[in-house]
C-alpha cells in the first residue's frame, strides 16, 4: 500500500547542455509512472562514488504533469567533493541509480495574485518545473533571469519559445542587470516574490524586498549548500557510545551514515532542519554553514547541522 | 448522484445514524474494529507509525478502508450536507490539493476494491465507476467544469470519514478545505484558515507536553511515498455521527438519558483512524479521519478489550474526561465495565485474539 521514500530509476538521457551543465532524465525502473510533484521539489540523487556515497539533491526540472519520467540539471563544480563530478564523468544512459521521492521546500503558494521568479544561474532549474506548473493552471507569473552568457544561459531558447514575453534574460558578459528596485516597485498586491541563485543574490533581493517593506510572508528563496570541504575532524556520539572521524571531504552527515547511524534528514543543504543535533559538549569551534540554527543557537553552541557543519577543535560531543 | 443503486450488493447494510439510529455492526465489523489501546493506561503521546498495509481483513489492509457502513454513511453525508452546506469547504488555492485527493482516492479505490469500483484514464479523459452508490462519470482530469462540483467535494461524498486539506508554507501548516460531518465536536467552519497551533489549542495538557511542537516538526517533513497514521478516541452516546458543535443542541442532551439498563446499548467507543498522506501536485498534506463506532455491549464481547478498556477508562485524568465529553457518565460506564474485569493480565497490542 504504502511505498517508500526511494525510488529505483534507470537513466535513459544525459544531455550536454552546455561546457557546465549536463542534463539527466530517469525513469522507473519497474516501467510504472513517476508519482507527480509540485514545481520547486527537489530528489535526492543517491551515488556510489568508487565505494563512497553520496548522497545531492537537485531541483526537479521537468514538467509537473509529465509522470514518464523526472530531469534534473547538474553544474559541474571543479573544487567541490565530488558528486556533480561524478554526475558527469560516471552517470551514463542505461545505469541503474537511486533517487528519493520528491521533497519540497520551495513551494508555490498558490495564494498568489501574481509570480515574480528571480534565478541566477543554474538556480533556474526549479523555476522551470514551477512555471509549467503555473502555465497550466494559469496563474500570473514572471520570469528574470540573469546569467553570465548567453552560452551559459541554458534553456533560455526553449522557456523563451514555451513562455514568450514572461521570460526576461540577463546577460552579465553583455553588462546587463536586473533592475531590482523598480521591478519591485511596479508589482501588483499579492506579488509572491521567489528567488533561486547564488548567496550574494539571494541576499540581495531578500534584502531589498524587505527593505522595500514587502511581507515576509510573501518572500520565498532555495539555496542549495553544497557540504563544504575541510580538515578532517573527531566527533563523539553520546548516544551511541562510539567516536566516529570526518574525513577533508565528507560531510559529517555522511560519517555518521557511514558509521551506520540513522540521522535523519531531508534537504542534506542546511535549509530544512530535519538533521538539527544536540551538542553535549564542545571545547572548540563549531564550523557552522547552515541556514537553519539561529544566532543565538551558534552562539551557545548548543546545536549542529551535520549535513553542511564542521569542527575545529579538542572535542565534540553530540546526541546521536 | 444516484444512489438508485444502492444496496443492491448485501455487503453494505442499510442502517441509520440518526433517528432510530439502526447502526449495528456485524460480529465480522466487531471482529476488525480497531481497538485503539495497545496498553492498560492511555496518555496522549504523538503515536504515529507509519501507514503501512497490515493484517489481511484489518482495517489496516488497505490506504483508505471501504466496509459494510459504506454506503448509508455516504447517505448520511448528503443528509448533513443539506441541512448545512458549510460543512464543506475548500479555499480557491485548494483546488489543485482536490484534484490530487480525487486522483488518490480514485487510483486507491480501484486497485483494492475492483469488485465495486473502477478508473479508466485516457491521458486526462477519465471514467470512473462506483457500483455501491451507483455513479458512473465522465470528466477530464483537472477541469472543474467537467464535474457536477469541486473535485474535492465530489471524492469526499464518495469517501468514509471527514477530510481536512493542509497547505504547507511559513513553516506550518493551514487547514484550508474540509469535508467534515462524522466529526468527534469540532467545526470546520469555525477553524478553516487557521494554522496547526491554532487548531489544536483547545487540546488539554498536549501543548506543556511540547507534543504539537514535535508533530509539527514531524508533519512538514512527511515525504512522498511514507504515509503516517495515529488512533484517536472519544464517547459518543448513540451511533450519531454528526456529534458537531453546530448540533450540540440536539445530540448533547442524550448524555444525561442514558441509564445503567440503556448504556451497553447506547454508549459507544468511537475510534477515529487518523491518516496523513502527502499529496503529489500542491505539496498539499491530506488528513483522513476515519470514523468507527462500537456499542459498549458489542466491545466487552472480546474480553481482552473489555478488561483493557475498563483500566484505560479508570486511569483517563479527569481533564481528558472532560474534554472528551463523557466526565459526566464516566462513574456509570467504570460500572458496567467494571463487571468484565477480573483483574487478569492482558496481553500487549490491540489484537482481540493475541
Amino acid at each position: 500500500m504504502s511505498g517508500s521514500t526511494r525510488l529505483p530509476v534507470i537513466v535513459t538521457e544525459v544531455v550536454e547542455v552546455n561546457s557546465l551543465i549536463k542534463r539527466f532524465r530517469f525513469v522507473r525502473e519497474d516501467g510504472g509512472l513517476m508519482p507527480g510533484f509540485s514545481g520547486g521539489a527537489h530528489t535526492v540523487v543517491e551515488m556510489d562514488d568508487n565505494g563512497t556515497r553520496r548522497l545531492n539533491a537537485y531541483s526537479l526540472m521537468s514538467d509537473p504533469s509529465d509522470t514518464s519520467g523526472y530531469e534534473i540539471s547538474v553544474r559541474r563544480d571543479e573544487t567541490g567533493r565530488g558528486g556533480s563530478l561524478f554526475m558527469h564523468s560516471g552517470v551514463k544512459p542505461g545505469m541503474k541509480m537511486v533517487i528519493s521521492q520528491p521533497v519540497n521546500l520551495f513551494g508555490l503558494d498558490l495564494r498568489a495574485k501574481k509570480h515574480l521568479l528571480i534565478a541566477g544561474g543554474i538556480g533556474i532549474t526549479p523555476f522551470i518545473a514551477q512555471m509549467a506548473q503555473l502555465d497550466a493552471l494559469g496563474h500570473k507569473f514572471e520570469l528574470h533571469y540573469a546569467m553570465r552568457d548567453r552560452e551559459l544561459g541554458a534553456y533560455m531558447k526553449e522557456l523563451s519559445a514555451r513562455h514568450g514575453d514572461r521570460v526576461h534574460p540577463y546577460y552579465d558578459l553583455e553588462k546587463q542587470a536586473i533592475d531590482l528596485a523598480t521591478l519591485l516597485k511596479t508589482q501588483p498586491l499579492g506579488t509572491h516574490l521567489y528567488v533561486c541563485g547564488p548567496k550574494g543574490m539571494i541576499g540581495w533581493v531578500l534584502s531589498t524586498a524587505e527593505k522595500m517593506g514587502w511581507p515576509n510572508g510573501a518572500l520565498h528563496s532555495e539555496e542549495f549548500l553544497a557540504p563544504p570541504v575541510g580538515e578532517a575532524f573527531e566527533v563523539e556520539l553520546s548516544k551511541s557510545n562510539i567516536t566516529i572521524n570526518v574525513g577533508p571531504t565528507q560531510s559529517l552527515l555522511e560519517a555518521l551514515e557511514a558509521a551506520g547511524v540513522d540521522a535523519p534528514y531531508l534537504c542534506r543543504g542546511g535549509a530544512c532542519g530535519q538533521c538539527e543535533c544536540k551538542v553535549n559538549a564542545v571545547e572548540g569551534e563549531i564550523l557552522n554553514y547552515d541556514h537553519w540554527l539561529s544566532d543565538e543557537q551558534k552562539a551557545a553552541k548548543s546545536h549542529i547541522m551535520p549535513c553542511v557543519s564542521r569542527f575545529k577543535g579538542e572535542r565534540l560531543v553530540i546526541e546521536l | 448522484m444516484s444512489l438508485d443503486d444502492a444496496f443492491k450488493d448485501p455487503f453494505f447494510r442499510d442502517e441509520s445514524f440518526f433517528g432510530d439510529y439502526t447502526y449495528r455492526n456485524t460480529p465480522h465489523a466487531v471482529n476488525r474494529f480497531p481497538f485503539p489501546f495497545p496498553e492498560d493506561d492511555y496518555m496522549y503521546s504523538v503515536n504515529m507509525e507509519p501507514h503501512v498495509s497490515g493484517r489481511p481483513g484489518s482495517i489496516f489492509e488497505h490506504c483508505f478502508d471501504v466496509d459494510e457502513h459504506y454506503v448509508s454513511e455516504m447517505r448520511d453525508r448528503a443528509r448533513v450536507l443539506e441541512q448545512d452546506p458549510l460543512r464543506c469547504q475548500s479555499l480557491p488555492h485548494m483546488t489543485l490539493a482536490g484534484w490530487d485527493l480525487l486522483e488518490l482516492i480514485m487510483e486507491k479505490f480501484s486497485e483494492d476494491y475492483p469488485q465495486w469500483f473502477s478508473l479508466t484514464k485516457d491521458g486526462n479523459k477519465w471514467h470512473w465507476i462506483n457500483r455501491p452508490l451507483g455513479i458512473d462519470q465522465k470528466f477530464t482530469f483537472l477541469d472543474e467544469s467537467t464535474l457536477p462540483m469541486g473535485p474535492f467535494e465530489y471524492i469526499t461524498r464518495q469517501a468514509q470519514g471527514d477530510f481536512t486539506l493542509q497547505d504547507q508554507r511559513d513553516d506550518n501548516l493551514w487547514i484550508e478545505a474540509g469535508m467534515v460531518t462524522s466529526q468527534a465536536d469540532w467545526s470546520l467552519d469555525f477553524d478553516i484558515g487557521m494554522n496547526f497551533h491554532e487548531w489544536h489549542a483547545p487540546v488539554p495538557l498536549a501543548h506543556e507536553m511540547g507534543i504539537f511542537d514535535r508533530a509539527l516538526k514531524f508533519l512538514l517533513a512527511l515525504q512522498h511515498g511514507a504515509p503516517v497514521r495515529r488512533f484517536n478516541w472519544t464517547m459518543t452516546v448513540d451511533p450519531l455521527l454528526d456529534t458537531s458543535p453546530e448540533n450540540y443542541h440536539k445530540w448533547g442532551p442524550s448524555k444525561t438519558t442514558m441509564t445503567p439498563e440503556t448504556i451497553g446499548k447506547r454508549q459507544h467507543l468511537r475510534v477515529e483512524l487518523q491518516t496523513l498522506i502527502r499529496l503529489p501536485r500542491s505539496n498539499a498534506i491530506v488528513f483522513p479521519i476515519r470514523c468507527y463506532l462500537i456499542s459498549l455491549d458489542d466491545l466487552v464481547t472480546k474480553p481482552k478489550w473489555a478488561r483493557r478498556f475498563h483500566r484505560v477508562i479508570k486511569t483517563v485524568p479527569d481533564e481528558l474526561a472532560t474534554y472528551k465529553g463523557f466526565i459526566r457518565n464516566k462513574p456509570m460506564i467504570l460500572d458496567y465495565l467494571a463487571k468484565y474485569d477480573d483483574g487478569a493480565p492482558t496481553s500487549p497490542g490491540w489484537w482481540p485474539e493475541d
